[in-house]
């Protein structure tokens, strides 16, 4: 139809359409933004509901530490993909493995926090209400992160074997995306948890 | 046209063993081919789904029948429930716009081929493990059962201690993956929409049905979603001691109704939008008129998403909300009717004045719009508050929203299957077998639903698997099960009809209808790449365009 279709109208110079990885990562934020306030809102019905202790502000303890390490690591990602995109790949490389550097002490901190409260403080998915809710939010949360640190490595190893180039830095930046948004999730999870919460 | 197959001179195309064209249907990552696993799959279901309805229905044919068992009774409905929503309605309408929104849009393909085809199997999946709970219901000792807790499932139907053996499990987790597989449709269909247009093929230019796919796509992503994470909270209560749904621990059951509602009531409106969308291609096309309010109807889609997404409540009326709670939520779904009649004013506007044309797809489509809106009545009816509280758990409610999804949605489907079976088939189907089809489900259709309100108004409650004599149920009842039985003949000749009409059916050629979109101007089936060279357009109706270059609509817009 190209030939008599097109005759009717100009050719439009430039059609240019959003790139589909960036809309599909906003897509599976908006959707994975839904399962978070579903578990935000079962995590604040509950407050105060349990029937047995322990209560959130006799066990919690705000992990400012390592929620700064996860928030510096959504600069880190951010400045590796504009490293690339200038094909400064030594940048990239370094800036890249602090991000997971970061990520990872963010999970060993999550990590560190549950043995405390599993060993001292008895502290179950099924001891009460908080405990459930708890550890589905922040297990939910860290769940994200662990996932997201395997994307990360996989980058990274591809990284290092010189696969990864400057004309892949939109789709290093479509996990960029998704790596802020675990980390936004977290200033939600952070402020509900350990600010609201207590 | 150029838009034409290439033509392959003298290749002879020897017939193929099975096991490879069984290996092409299974590794496919190609957007019709994934379309039409969808429909068939969805297709199986439906069969299957509808012999538990007709189970039902002989079931409460009499009064004190015991043709099956209250248990077996419980798991009919549990599972024709979730059958017909997840794994009819759902998968056939994303097969509809699977296949259709990539060619409408002029594109090769959807965003994510790959994703699509993991995306169905996830699907598929997620169908046969409900079913295997029949199997592997109680686990490796028992002779298995089936999901008995209906498909809503509240809690505490599905603690440990009501529901023991693995029936519920089944059943949450054939949810749950299914869900993941609609989200990922929902990804790809909106990346499609957004990214894959051809070039002159804005936003305002497209045809309704990929506009109403956007907005169905977008309804999945924040709907579905609560499902999935309910389901999450299900699963970390029946397996790792949770407490989200256990009163005994200070649970709620309550919140398990928001959860399951906030997706429950949406999901109807994106079950329904794609059928808007099947009206709103097929009422133009056999009106000779092109659609009356584009802009119009594209507000008033987005305008239902939103409205839909704040009236879940309504399920909830009989819970013991507060008064607010109950003004706010009955306001809300009464204000669904605004944009709906808008849709239904600008469907009855396109075919005023038309040269209507009575094929058996626009016979089912002025169905839908009889059925459609005395659907939406009786939704209002129920929207308000007192009403529902004399009429919620009736009989009523199954009458309205069986109206809903099998007088509008189902209609709407069966318009859908005769207007572009062609397309997918390159051959028509018989007109003679349609008309039956269409009449005798519209007989059977009033015959069982007209009559089903009545049995709700003198307080039949639903889910009962038997009643006393003499109440003034017995003979619509009666009436109620010849209706169903009805409806089944007419599904069989429908599917006798896209059986036999593969091989026996006219050629059609690339444009049957005299369409207008750009499906019609590739050939029937469309190649793989569906486009030899990519299309160009200009106005929301390419190939009129096309046919009358002497007066394009492009002049206009």
């Amino acid at each position: 139809m190209s030939a008599a279709a097109t005759s009717l109208t100009e050719i439009p110079g430039a059609w240019t359409l959003p790139y589909r990885g960036k809309v599909a990562m906003a897509c599976l934020i908006i959707a994975e933004s839904a399962i978070f306030t579903i578990f935000v809102v079962a995590y604040l019905f509950y407050l105060g509901k349990s029937l047995t202790g322990p209560t959130p502000s006799e066990v919690l303890e705000t992990p400012i530490f390592f929620t700064v390490c996860l928030l510096s690591s959504s600069l880190t990602v951010h400045f590796a993909g504009r490293s690339l995109e200038r094909n400064n790949r030594g940048a990239f490389l370094g800036l890249w493995s602090l991000t997971i550097i970061l990520g990872g002490l963010f999970l060993f901190g999550t990590g560190r926090e549950w043995h405390r409260l599993i060993y001292e403080h008895r502290l179950t998915i099924s001891t009460n209400l908080f405990g459930t809710t708890y550890y589905s939010l922040v297990g939910l949360h860290a769940f994200h992160v662990t996932v997201g640190l395997i994307m990360l490595l996989t980058v990274l190893i591809f990284g290092l074997v010189g696969r990864v180039g400057s004309d892949q830095f939109r789709r290093i930046d479509v996990l960029a995306l998704y790596w802020h948004f675990v980390d936004a999730v977290w200033v939600v999870v952070f402020t509900v948890v350990y600010i609201v919460g207590r | 046209m150029s838009t034409d197959a290439i033509a392959i001179p003298n290749v002879q195309i020897e017939p193929r063993p099975w096991i490879q064209v069984l290996h092409d249907w299974v590794t496919t990552v190609d957007h019709k081919r994934i379309g039409i696993l969808y429909v068939l799959y969805a297709l199986f279901f439906l069969v299957i789904g509808g012999i538990e309805a007709i189970f039902i229905r002989i079931q409460l044919m009499y009064p004190h029948n015991d043709f099956v068992s209250p248990q077996v009774f419980n798991r009919l409905f549990t599972l024709h429930g979730t059958t017909m929503i997840f794994f009819v309605a759902m998968p056939i309408l994303f097969g509809f716009a699977n296949y259709l929104v990539p060619i409408m849009i002029g594109a090769r393909d959807m965003a994510f081929p790959r994703l699509n085809a993991f995306s169905f199997w996830l699907s598929a999946f997620g169908g046969l493990l409900l079913y295997f709970s029949l199997l592997g219901g109680n686990g490796l000792y028992g002779a298995g059962n089936a999901p008995d807790v209906a498909w809503w499932a509240y809690a505490p139907l599905t603690a440990r201690a009501f529901s023991p053996g693995h029936s519920s499990d089944y059943w949450t987790l054939s949810v749950l993956v299914s869900g993941f597989g609609s989200i990922g449709t929902a990804i790809n269909i909106i990346a499609t929409i957004l990214s894959m247009r051809c070039p002159g093929m804005k936003l305002t230019r497209m045809p309704l049905m990929a506009w109403l796919s956007l907005v169905m796509g977008g309804m999945v992503l924040i709907t579905i979603t609560p499902l999935s994470a309910a389901q999450i909270m299900l699963l970390i209560d029946r397996y790792l001691g949770g407490h989200f749904f256990d009163t005994q621990a200070g649970g709620s059951a309550y919140l398990w109704m928001h959860f399951f509602w906030i997706f429950g009531h949406p999901e109807v409106y994106i079950l329904i939008i794609p059928s808007f969308a099947f009206m709103s291609e097929i009422v133009p096309v056999f009106s000779r008129k092109p659609i009356f309010g584009y802009p119009v109807m594209v507000g008033a889609t987005i305008c239902i998403a939103f409205v839909s997404m704040s009236v879940w409540a309504h399920h909830m009326f009989t819970v013991g909300m507060n008064s607010y709670a109950n003004s706010f939520f009955a306001i809300t779904s009464m204000c669904v009717g605004i944009p709906t009649g808008i849709k239904i004013f600008n469907w009855i506007g396109t075919m005023w004045g038309g040269k209507i044309q009575f094929k058996v797809a626009m016979l089912f489509c002025i169905g839908f719009l009889f059925q459609f809106l005395i659907a939406g009545l009786t939704g209002i009816m129920l929207a308000a508050a007192p009403f529902d509280w004399q009429l919620s758990l009736s009989y009523f409610v199954v009458a309205h929203f069986h109206y809903v999804i099998v007088g509008g949605i189902l209609f709407a489907l069966f318009g859908a299957f005769y207007y572009w079976y062609p397309k997918v088939t390159g051959r028509m189907l018989s007109e003679t077998l349609g008309k039956w089809h269409f009449w005798l489900f519209v007989i059977g259709f009033h015959a069982c639903f007209d009559t089903m309100h009545f049995p709700g108004l003198l307080g039949m409650p639903r889910r009962i698997y038997t009643y006393e004599p003499g109440r003034g149920w017995d003979t619509m009842n009666l009436i109620v099960s010849i209706g169903a039985f009805i409806q089944g003949i007419a599904v069989l000749i429908f599917v006798w009809n896209l059986i036999r009409s593969y091989w026996k059916g006219k050629v059609a050629g690339n444009d049957p209808w005299d369409a207008w979109t750009l499906e019609w101007s590739t050939s029937s089936p469309p190649p793989a790449y569906n486009f030899a060279t990519i299309p160009v357009v200009a106005s929301r109706r390419p190939l009129w365009d096309l046919k009358h270059p002497e007066d394009p609509d492009s002049r206009y817009e």
